[in-house]
């Protein structure tokens, strides 16, 4: 087994690896700031001669199309080529502004298979700022280094003349090891162990090996696999119990039987990936297998609008009024039909030949943009006769007071009460104050706790208002003795079990959420549920008005 | 464009193969949407699909793919008027593609060079006789699904545009394929498609291994991995054929379509197109299994692709619509 080796070791060899076999390995991300550090980094790529491709290229850029300018000016058809029209090596600048159209269209450029080579550079500075997944699943490698850049680096030792990777051999033993040790970090993707074998054999024709020795399969994994690691493996040796996952995730059965899979080559390799894994899946942040697109934090989800936030490439629609024209893209698609058009105008003393311009309604393009949407808080408070009418008050104040400090956040409240056998929508998203105010104030209290009713009636709401492009986030005020069964029937067990299937159905719907226990001593069971809703849990058993509005905007912002 | 790696060595999702191959006996079936994972085949069993269906006999400068010099467009400006031989098409719509690349558009260069007014078609009449093939279905644009929403339903495609009116039959099986985290499709577009399946990464060890085993052979002696499952794909093919043939011969008894009846009424499903695909499908398995009769276990082995997309969805069901169904054909059928 090789010398432990530093981040900036790694990176080096997968540049190298990159610049032998690129092709062979479809690409690599590169999680750097611009700065020198990287400008060095992209320097070890320049044998490869890489062209750029920016996030908003447009098709005809990118699979070629008429040159208009070059056509209007020539008056014959001048084409642009197509930037994959042969081998290429695109180096994606910006990667994590990449849509997921372009990423598609690249990833179909890539499983082609014609040799082309993708070098995303993702500068992403927040956590759910990266590129596109689809993308960064077919590249081979992942270029994370840490730190400054050691000095002298790349220290690269002079190799022997590489080695064609498709003459290096490899054992049905190493196909095992691989895919074994990908099953063993929860890598669900079959194009893991793939492209890990792949490198092993790239590594292996470097070194001037023809067959793929323990150093060429520990290189691969230490390359292609700790960046998609979705679990920590458990040392057999520690007797404590790992955080369970939480039941609902997709790849329950493969968490189930992880203790199955048995490494030929034993916990080596194991070790070597799990030391190099990122440090928010060691903390246990991300639960096996769930991809939860975002929590309750920081602003709204983006989406497409039409009026305001970053512009978007324009496209042809219709004026309706509430869209905006852009002017110079419509001027661009009406430019290439004027000899058509004029020959179809009959010329008379009022139109003068060549003088109009002739603009026809496909010709209209509209400027689009890409805003932030808004936030919506849906309260689900517990009316029940078990929270106490002390409690409810309480709720009704820190739902005020967070919707003052909401109108300046421009965050959307609804608020969902739950008593009896059912829960009522008291109050549909609004950010009206006066309008909230009398509704709270009507709010009864008294009756059974139909949790379950509250959280359905919560998770409804989440859905519709996500349909209207809000960002919600369900705040469950509660005391978690859920006595009423979804169907009414007052069973204190069916209610728990009504409760934490719609806990499950929540989680898997994306919906953030915030558990906000406001009973006198914290309910175990209130924990239990919110961990299954992953939702951060408060227990706050005195809490006041402003006491409440300050956990749940600490909580939010967290 | 490199040859893709052979349908036959798939190692198992079955039920994908087996829904492709049925919309490939019978493409009135009406498409295919894969759900699932990254990294589960779903790109690579459409790209194999290809390779795999049996070729057509078309009119070679047709646009459309017309069978017969008589079926052309009249808008079509034909070159030669042989009949060739040519594969099934298949046409990716990438994600992003515009409306004129979709529908087809006046065709720019003849307009500029020539003064000429004349249509490019575009890839819905590339798709005709064909398969039309969208990967991340569900990031589509909304335009375009609507679009394709009506040509999907009408067969054919009708261009109003810039001063051209022009109409030309599309007659495609639709295959999608997306990740369900990225995003849910409009119910509208759901129903569109007659089968549904959901893959999963295998959490078998062994069959892992041997995914990667035949995807290492068929990077590294690609001869050799070629020549044997080459001829896989080709048995594959003739049984297609076969079942073409038999399809029409393949005997509905009155019991099973009360079954079918029974089974959509029981779960629920929207609309009569539930049932019309189940009985479409069954007998298109019946046909490839060389059965001359339908059973009620070709039902119960097609039903939850056929059905499980076009359920009302059930907050409190975890185990996926898939499983409902299955239970439900238990129940209807015993």
């Amino acid at each position: 087994m090789s010398t432990p080796s530093t981040s900036w070791d790694r990176a080096a060899l997968a540049l190298r690896l990159l610049c032998v076999q690129g092709a062979d390995l479809t690409g690599a991300v590169i999680r750097m700031r611009a700065g020198p550090d990287r400008d060095r980094v992209l320097a070890q790529l320049k044998p490869l001669g890489m062209r750029k491709i920016h996030p908003t290229i447009t098709d005809d850029q990118l699979f070629g199309g008429l040159d208009l300018a070059a056509t209007l000016s020539a008056s014959q058809v001048i084409e642009n080529k197509s930037f994959f029209h042969s081998k290429c090596n695109a180096l994606l600048t910006m990667a994590e502004r990449c849509g997921p159209d372009l990423a598609a269209k690249l990833a179909q450029q890539l499983d082609a298979g014609d040799g082309h080579l993708i070098v995303a550079l993702d500068e992403g500075a927040e956590p759910d700022e990266h590129a596109p997944a689809a993308l960064v699943e077919r590249f081979a490698l992942c270029i994370d280094p840490e730190g400054r850049m050691p000095a002298g680096w790349p220290d690269m030792a002079q190799n022997p003349q590489p080695l064609d990777p498709a003459t290096v051999t490899t054992t049905v033993a190493d196909i095992e090891t691989l895919t074994t040790l990908a099953a063993v970090f929860g890598i669900d993707s079959l194009r893991a162990p793939s492209l890990a074998l792949r490198v092993a054999r790239a590594h292996a024709a470097l070194h001037g090996r023809t067959a793929v020795s323990p150093d060429d399969l520990n290189a691969a994994a230490e390359l292609a696999f700790p960046h998609r690691a979705t679990r920590v493996p458990q040392d057999p040796d520690t007797a404590e119990e790992p955080p369970a996952p939480p039941e609902d995730t997709p790849d329950e059965d493969g968490a189930g039987d992880s203790d199955s899979f048995e490494l030929p080559e034993g916990d080596m390799l194991v070790e070597a990936v799990k030391a190099l894994l990122p440090p928010d899946l060691l903390a246990g942040l991300v639960p096996a297998g769930t991809t939860r697109a975002q929590t309750g934090g920081g602003a709204g989800q983006k989406r497409k609008g039409n009026r305001r936030g970053r512009p978007l490439p324009s496209r042809p629609g219709r004026l309706d009024g509430r869209a905006r024209i852009d002017l110079v893209a419509t001027l661009r698609a009406a430019a290439p039909w004027q000899p058509l058009r004029r020959q179809a105008v009959p010329t008379s003393a009022s139109v003068p030949a060549g003088t109009h311009l002739h603009i026809r309604p496909s010709d209209i393009r509209l400027k689009r943009y890409q805003e932030q949407s808004d936030r919506l808080l849906i309260f689900a408070v517990d009316a029940s006769g078990s929270a106490a009418m002390s409690r409810l008050n309480e709720a009704k104040g820190a739902v005020e007071l967070l919707l003052g400090q909401a109108y300046a956040a421009r965050d959307h409240v609804a608020l969902i009460a739950f008593r009896g056998t059912e829960a009522e929508l008291l109050l549909p998203p609004t950010r009206s104050l006066v309008q909230t105010k009398r509704r709270l104030a009507s709010l009864p209290g008294g009756g059974g706790t139909p949790l379950a009713a509250g959280m359905q009636q919560a998770a409804l709401l989440a859905g519709q208002s996500r349909a209207k492009g809000l960002t919600p986030t369900v705040v469950m005020l509660t005391d978690g003795r859920a006595n009423i069964a979804l169907d009414g029937s007052a069973n204190r067990a069916a209610a728990q079990a009504d409760a934490e299937k719609m806990a499950g159905l929540m989680t898997a719907q994306n919906i953030a959420a915030l558990v906000i226990d406001m009973s006198n001593r914290p309910q175990e069971p209130l924990r239990a549920l919110s961990a299954r809703l992953n939702a951060p849990y408060i227990a706050l058993p005195r809490a006041n008005a402003e006491r409440l509005t300050g956990a749940v905007s600490a909580a939010l912002e967290a | 464009m490199k040859t893709p790696f052979p349908f036959s060595a798939i190692v198992g999702q079955t039920e994908m193969k087996q829904a492709m191959i049925l919309t490939a006996v019978d493409p009135g079936i009406g498409g295919v949407l894969v759900f699932g994972d990254r990294g589960t085949g779903k790109s690579t069993a459409v790209r194999a699909l290809a390779a795999l269906l049996p070729p057509i006999k078309a009119v070679e400068s047709c646009p459309v793919n017309a069978s017969k010099t008589s079926e052309c467009p009249d808008w079509a400006e034909l070159g030669s008027k042989k009949i060739v031989t040519r594969p099934t098409p298949v046409i990716d719509l990438p994600l992003g593609a515009t409306e004129d690349r979709v529908v087809g558009a006046l065709d720019i260069e003849r307009a500029l060079t020539r003064g000429e007014k004349a249509f490019e078609p575009g890839l819905l009449a590339r798709a005709n006789r064909g398969y039309l093939y969208i990967d991340e279905v569900n990031l589509l644009e909304d335009h375009i699904v609507d679009l394709l929403l009506d040509v999907a339903q009408s067969g054919e495609n009708v261009v109003e545009r810039e001063g051209l009116s022009i109409r030309h039959p599309a007659r495609f099986v639709l295959v999608g394929s997306g990740n369900p985290e990225e995003g849910e499709l409009r119910p509208q577009l759901l129903d569109r498609f007659g089968l549904s399946v959901e893959v999963k990464s295998p959490n078998d060890v062994a069959e892992r291994v041997e995914v990667i085993k035949r995807r290492d052979a068929f990077e590294v002696d690609f001869d050799a991995f070629m020549a044997h499952y080459g001829a896989e794909d080709a048995k594959v093919r003739n049984t297609i054929l076969a079942a073409r043939k038999r399809l029409p011969k393949v005997k509905t008894p009155d019991a099973l379509l009360s079954d079918c009846a029974a089974l959509c009424i029981a779960l629920g499903s929207d609309g009569l197109r539930g049932e019309l695909t189940l009985l479409r499908t069954a007998r298109a398995l019946a046909a490839y299994q060389g059965d001359k009769t339908l059973t009620r276990q070709h039902l119960r082995d097609i039903a939850p692709s056929a059905l499980s997309h076009r359920l009302r969805r059930d907050p409190l069901d975890e185990a996926g619509s898939g499983a409902r169904v299955a239970r439900i054909v238990d129940e209807v059928l015993e």
